[in-house]
């Protein structure tokens, strides 16, 4: 066991203690969070901002105002719901059609108009909010991801979550989804994490229920090798969120829509630390590194820049 | 920087609350393990005496003033419609009871709970001066020089001196000379006073303590004498049988000098007799006894000054801090997960009352149904505080449900569900099912088998008496919680589960 821990501590694996002491209390202040844990007010920031996000439909505040969603909906063929203040992938529902009068879910069933409501109205009364304060539901644009992830998911959208720390992207992954995972993208639910090598984007490994494995366990195509499209960009796009939200220990999660490119799907306080698994390296070094320097360029582009070449010399 | 302030702070916090439990283990005798007893003397002296007819009647009686090597916890005086003082200077104390008329025989008690503490009072009396030579009758004088010359031949120094005089006063064949002397003595005075009363004429400065021995069940028994010699430093006492020198154990010094003396006024049949008893008392009775005897403030404001049941709220609630650590070391160096944070905390408290196998079985029971029930709720489609509302209203029929059926067969343990916090039981409810929809049975129960673990460690550890004591006695021991806490605040290491987490970047 002794051995164990001294081993992670060689491998610079951060544990969830330590994330949080030196990391979350140290960078992220209190008061910020709303920012993020508000996914209406993310967008609207990044809209503000001219952050590329999925556009938003409308959003229903209230329970009187669920009667408003086939007009919200009637000239989308399909659309994702899901709460302001969700976390962890939960109470995100992804309608991909209609038949006939029916919304179809993402796994297949169908679902009618008044389901749809009661899932709208369970957001609303706080059933996927943190500590179940009363909640909005956001209705939006559903991303056509890039047909490179297509081989390897299995329903849902994949998506690229990046630590991004004072700024500088220090890792990445994509969180393939699986049928396990029902079409959601969280590790700990079973979707596939691989790690993304930051200087090119291709993809370097996967972890999928802890285990490194090397194809999709549901479509079964190779996972390593694939090359991110429009990597820089997405990277930048990253960094920028840094200066969106003022979070110096920030997960950013992007989805690659296949017309419009990266898009910030939501910001996170407090990410994980799986994706140091799926990278199969842990981040101790380039953390500390970054907390070490004394400036940090001021341009996004700059910080993504900065990040792959620092982390270029190290691979 | 924040690291040493984080130092300085448990250290501080250590040292209070170390510092101030060693103040009251040390000085004031609290005891650090619970239902400690010691054992006190119960002292009675009884003074009976038949009243004059038309006079009124005066007794006093000379009371122990703070005998070396003895605590006096309690006193009370007995005596049917008689006035009563103490009165205290130099001499020594002394208790005076009066009465303007009183008939017949007359029964007057004092009762003292003594206590022995190992700290012997050191001897702060000043130096006596030498007292004048008396005015020997005449025909003892010769006899008297004569007696203390022998002694001084055959002695080095004040003490053995004065040993001498006694060991010839007590000689089984004495002098010829002598035997008028002792009779003297042995018809006017006590042998301790007729001592000092010889050695004043050497100016040796001598002094008459009475003292009573403390055996278990002893009665009717009288205060024995002791003389003491000034050898220019500090008092020496001495036998008046055979001039050995030191107090034999358990002697209780009653009254030093013989300023204050018993006396009846207005009585005849006087008698005076004291009886002991051995007797076992808290421990945490006689420190605080003894805490108010010292002056010392402390006592005054600890929970013991609260009345009974909120002492005994106090005791659980004491406990509290300590369920939360084992929250804090399970959740951040083990890892387990849990419902809610303190959830595990007020489970744990309930056991307390149902006993830890009964409390994981009705617990496990009425958790189990409400998940059920619950689980025929989701399809109502209720809003969410409705839905909790109505989980509720299901939890505490299944108690009384459970109460009943259980008191039907017998069980009466089973009566102890009510004692469940039943909200804490809805949320551990919702909250699983949630878990369960969301991720599913199998971490549902993950983190509902981790809550029980907490929990059932929690109570193992919350009912440990020696620590329930221990927090009680000395709730400040809580601030080196805190400090213990405050450093695992800082602690930045992996949990044991992130072992298992990550094991694989362990491999490379």
């Amino acid at each position: 066991m002794f051995s164990t821990w001294l081993n992670l501590k060689r491998a610079g694996v951060i544990g969830m203690n330590r994330r949080n002491a030196d990391f979350i209390l140290r960078y992220n202040e209190r008061s910020l969070y709303p920012l993020v844990d508000d996914k209406l007010r993310t967008k609207q920031l990044a809209i503000a901002a001219g952050i590329a996000v999925p556009q938003l439909y409308g959003v229903i505040e209230i329970e009187h105002d669920i009667v408003n969603l086939p007009g919200i909906v009637k000239d989308y063929k399909d659309f994702v719901i899901k709460p302001a203040h969700g976390s962890g992938g939960n109470g995100i529902a992804v309608i991909i059609g209609r038949i006939n009068e029916r919304f179809q879910y993402n796994n297949g069933s169908l679902l009618t108009e008044e389901e749809l409501e009661y899932h709208i109205s369970n957001i609303l009364s706080g059933m996927y909010s943190l500590g179940g304060q009363p909640d909005q539901a956001l209705i939006e644009y559903r991303v056509k991801f890039d047909p490179l992830f297509e081989s390897v998911s299995y329903r849902g959208v994949p998506d690229i979550r990046t630590i991004v720390f004072r700024g500088v992207p220090v890792a990445s992954m994509v969180r393939l989804p699986t049928r396990l995972s029902d079409g959601k993208a969280n590790l700990h639910q079973g979707a596939v994490g691989a790690g993304i090598d930051l200087t090119s984007g291709v993809t370097t490994r996967a972890v999928w229920q802890n285990r490194p494995i090397d194809i999709h366990p549901d479509t079964g195509s190779a996972i390593s090798g694939l090359t991110i499209p429009h990597w820089n960009k997405l990277l930048t796009l990253a960094a920028q969120c840094y200066e969106l939200v003022g979070l110096g220990y920030l997960g950013v999660d992007v989805v690659l829509d296949h017309e419009l490119g990266p898009l910030v799907l939501e910001l996170n306080a407090r990410p994980g630390l799986s994706i140091q698994i799926a990278n199969g390296k842990g981040m101790e070094k380039r953390l500390e590194y970054i907390d070490r320097l004394s400036e940090i360029p001021e341009k996004a582009q700059d910080r993504a820049a900065l990040a792959q070449s620092l982390f270029k010399a190290e691979n | 920087m924040r690291q040493l302030h984080l130092l300085f702070l448990t250290l501080l916090l250590c040292a209070i609350g170390l510092g101030l439990a060693a103040y009251k283990v040390d000085t004031l005798g609290l005891p650090l393990t619970a239902s400690a007893q010691t054992e006190v003397w119960n002292v009675e002296a009884r003074i009976s005496f038949k009243a004059k007819p038309d006079s009124g009647v005066k007794v006093s009686l000379p009371l122990p003033f703070n005998p070396s090597g003895y605590t006096v916890l309690n006193e009370d005086f007995v005596g049917a419609n008689y006035g009563l003082a103490t009165e205290q200077d130099e001499g020594g104390r002394v208790a005076l009871w009066a009465k303007r008329r009183a008939q017949g025989k007359q029964l007057l008690f004092y009762r003292a709970v003594i206590f022995e503490n190992e700290e012997k009072i050191a001897d702060s009396s000043k130096i006596p001066s030498y007292p004048a030579v008396p005015d020997y009758p005449e025909h003892f004088l010769p006899v008297i020089q004569g007696l203390l010359d022998k002694s001084r031949q055959q002695s080095a120094d004040t003490l053995s001196f004065a040993q001498q005089v006694i060991q010839q006063l007590n000689a089984t064949a004495p002098a010829p000379e002598l035997k008028l002397l002792i009779e003297h003595i042995n018809t006017s005075k006590n042998l301790a006073k007729g001592i000092s009363w010889i050695l004043a004429g050497a100016r040796v400065p001598a002094r008459v303590i009475q003292g009573l021995r403390l055996h278990d069940g002893k009665r009717y028994s009288e205060l024995e004498a002791w003389v003491q010699v000034h050898d220019g430093k500090q008092w020496r006492t001495l036998n008046t049988k055979d001039g050995q020198e030191g107090l034999p154990t358990n002697f209780v010094i009653w009254q030093i000098g013989d300023q204050k003396t018993f006396s009846v006024e207005g009585g005849t049949e006087i008698s005076l007799q004291f009886s002991v008893a051995k007797a076992l008392r808290e421990l945490v009775d006689v420190a605080e006894s003894r805490a108010i005897l010292k002056g010392s403030r402390i006592m005054e404001f600890s929970l013991y000054s609260l009345p009974v049941q909120t002492q005994n709220v106090y005791k659980v609630l004491l406990m509290i801090p300590l369920g939360a650590f084992v929250v804090v070391l399970m959740r951040n160096l083990i890892g387990v997960k849990t419902f809610g944070t303190f959830m595990p905390v007020l489970i744990a408290l309930a056991f307390r009352e149902t006993e830890l196998v009964w409390g994981l079985a009705l617990f496990c029971l009425i958790v189990g149904l409400g998940l059920l029930l619950r689980a025929y709720v989701e399809q109502l489609k209720l809003l969410l505080i409705p839905r909790l509302a109505s989980v509720l209203t299901m939890v505490v029929l299944l108690m009384a449900g459970t109460s009943v059926v259980m008191h039907k067969l017998g069980l009466e343990m089973g009566l102890s569900v009510a004692l469940f916090p039943m909200v804490i039981m809805t949320m551990t409810i919702e909250r699983m099912s949630l878990t369960w929809e969301e991720a599913g049975p199998v971490e549902a129960f993950k983190q509902g088998a981790g809550s029980l673990l907490v929990a059932t460690i929690g109570y193992l550890v919350m009912n440990i008496d020696e620590l329930q004591h221990l927090l009680f006695v000395f709730p400040e021991l809580l601030l080196v919680v805190l400090a213990v806490t405050i450093l695992f605040g800082r602690y930045s290491g992996y949990r044991l589960t992130e072992l298992w987490r990550f094991r694989a970047l362990a491999k490379r």
